[in-house]
């Protein structure tokens, strides 16, 4: 291996980084209000509202991501109308349609995963904060949603490195991010390997990283499956 | 629109482009097929390692799925066509051939996407083992089968029907990932719908057809492995 040729490539690799993590850290969080939104769609009992949210899923979910990139950064200008609204100069960005592709794509599967943690949450619990009087909101607000969250959260972490990889798709629409100057690097200099490596390391050290996160999310959330803190002097942190 | 009318283009006229996204489906579902069997096999030997390897072996098996589950598929993609080629390239120039030879696309797509879909086969072979009951294999044992029958006749069949489920949720991934394959320019349903965007100036058309097509391709392969999954797990007793 040649190791100039490798920190270079690492060097112009780490400057990349910034915005893989701004398009993973943007869809992610904006992909999880739609996909809150979705799944309580799917759960309202209202027909029209679980029927859209299904479809959506199964759209989303049943397409490649870079068919569903392709469609909104070209399809879209296709269209006259579409480039005097006031939306074109968004939709013009490669940025903002690979952000707006990410987001619809995640929502799709993350929909599915909340849906999973509202419907996990025990009744009796819903029954107790009735029982004390909260209003609907207040006991969405206060019971079922951080229960739902600490139960959807190992799946979640997975869906947001699963965000994570698919941010290279952006670079197919011209993004320079990670994958794309890896890409750019390698037809350039043909030396696949190399920059595979470099590549690779930046992304695993990534998840990596977001896989720890949402383990201490995740502990931090869970008080009550932890066992009590003893006051002996043996360890009681393990679950 | 003052352009052709939106079936026309995808129409089987002359002058339509019907027949060329057929034919890249047709194309699509060969890699998907191929890259799914090359996934099964490396699958299947890197549960066999999980599961009864050494200590040496079961490294690498770890490694290998920890490593391709956690970087993206389309880097994968990058260094088997490029890479490919520059091997292919550098064998040709031993033999004495001048200039630069192409990997072709097909076989790196395929192979891409086999080796990333395989560590996701890996875990699913490996957890439809242990949900072997363990008395299946001692009654095997108990009737004097040898290894190799007792793989046959009782390990591999129960294994397929645990894992009948993981491996249609790997299919799917593998049918959208094959999308990835267009940038190396294989005549697949993408590349193909990114021919007709570009010559008829008509992208939107062409994304949403190769999107319904990708989602009837999905839900037809769906409909067929949840049949499958009935029909082999009929001897099951469910309750």
């Amino acid at each position: 291996m040649d190791w100039t040729f490798t920190f270079e490539t690492f060097i112009s690799l780490v400057a990349a980084i910034p915005l893989t993590l701004q398009l993973a850290a943007a869809s992610i969080l904006l992909g999880a209000f739609l996909a809150l939104g979705l799944a309580l769609f799917r759960l309202s009992g209202v027909r029209i509202l679980d029927w859209f949210a299904r479809f959506y899923v199964f759209v989303f979910r049943g397409t490649p991501l870079l068919v569903q990139i392709f469609l909104i950064y070209y399809g879209l200008s296709q269209f006259p109308a579409v480039r005097h609204t006031i939306l074109w100069p968004i939709l013009r960005e490669p940025y903002w349609c690979a952000v707006i592709a990410l987001t619809l794509n995640t929502a799709a599967y993350a929909s599915e995963i909340i849906r999973g943690g509202l419907l996990s949450v025990p009744h009796g619990q819903i029954e107790a904060a009735r029982a004390c009087g909260m209003p609907r909101l207040m006991v969405f607000r206060r019971i079922v949603l951080p229960l739902a969250i600490r139960q959807a959260l190992p799946g979640y972490g997975n869906e947001m490195i699963s965000m994570v990889k698919a941010t290279s798709l952006a670079s197919i629409i011209t993004l320079m991010e990670v994958t794309g100057v890896a890409a750019k690097i390698i037809s350039e200099t043909y030396r696949a390997i190399e920059v595979f490596i470099v590549a690779g390391v930046i992304y695993l050290t990534i998840n990596f990283l977001l896989t720890r996160l949402v383990h201490v999310v995740e502990y931090m959330l869970s008080p009550h499956l932890r066992a009590p803190r003893l006051q002996t002097p043996v360890q009681g942190e393990s679950k | 629109m003052n352009q052709p009318d939106f079936l026309d283009v995808v129409s089987f006229a002359p002058g339509g482009w019907g027949g060329a996204l057929l034919a890249g489906a047709w194309m699509t579902i060969l890699i998907a097929i191929s890259g799914f069997l090359i996934g099964s096999i490396i699958g299947t030997f890197g549960a066999w390692a999980k599961v009864s390897g050494g200590r040496t072996i079961r490294a690498i098996a770890d490694g290998y799925t920890t490593v391709l589950r956690g970087i993206p598929d389309l880097l994968v993609i990058y260094l088997f066509y490029f890479g490919g080629s520059a091997a292919v390239t550098a064998i040709g120039r031993f033999f004495g051939s001048e200039g630069f030879i192409g990997f072709p696309g097909f076989l790196a797509g395929a192979l891409a996407v086999g080796i990333t879909s395989g560590a996701q086969q890996t875990e699913v072979f490996r957890g439809a083992f242990k949900a072997v009951h363990r008395g299946e294999i001692e009654a095997a044992v108990a009737c004097g089968m040898s290894r190799a029958v007792r793989f046959r006749r009782i390990i591999a069949p129960l294994t397929l029907r645990h894992a009948l489920p993981g491996m249609g949720n790997v299919w799917q991934v593998v049918l959208k990932e094959s999308a990835l394959v267009s940038i190396t320019g294989v005549a697949e349903l993408l590349r193909q719908a990114q021919v007709g965007a570009g010559s008829t100036g008509m992208p939107f058309n062409f994304y949403v057809v190769a999107g319904a097509i990708y989602l009837m391709i999905s839900t037809f392969s769906g409909a067929l492995l949840q049949w499958s999954e009935r029909y082999f797990s009929r001897g099951v007793r469910r309750n």
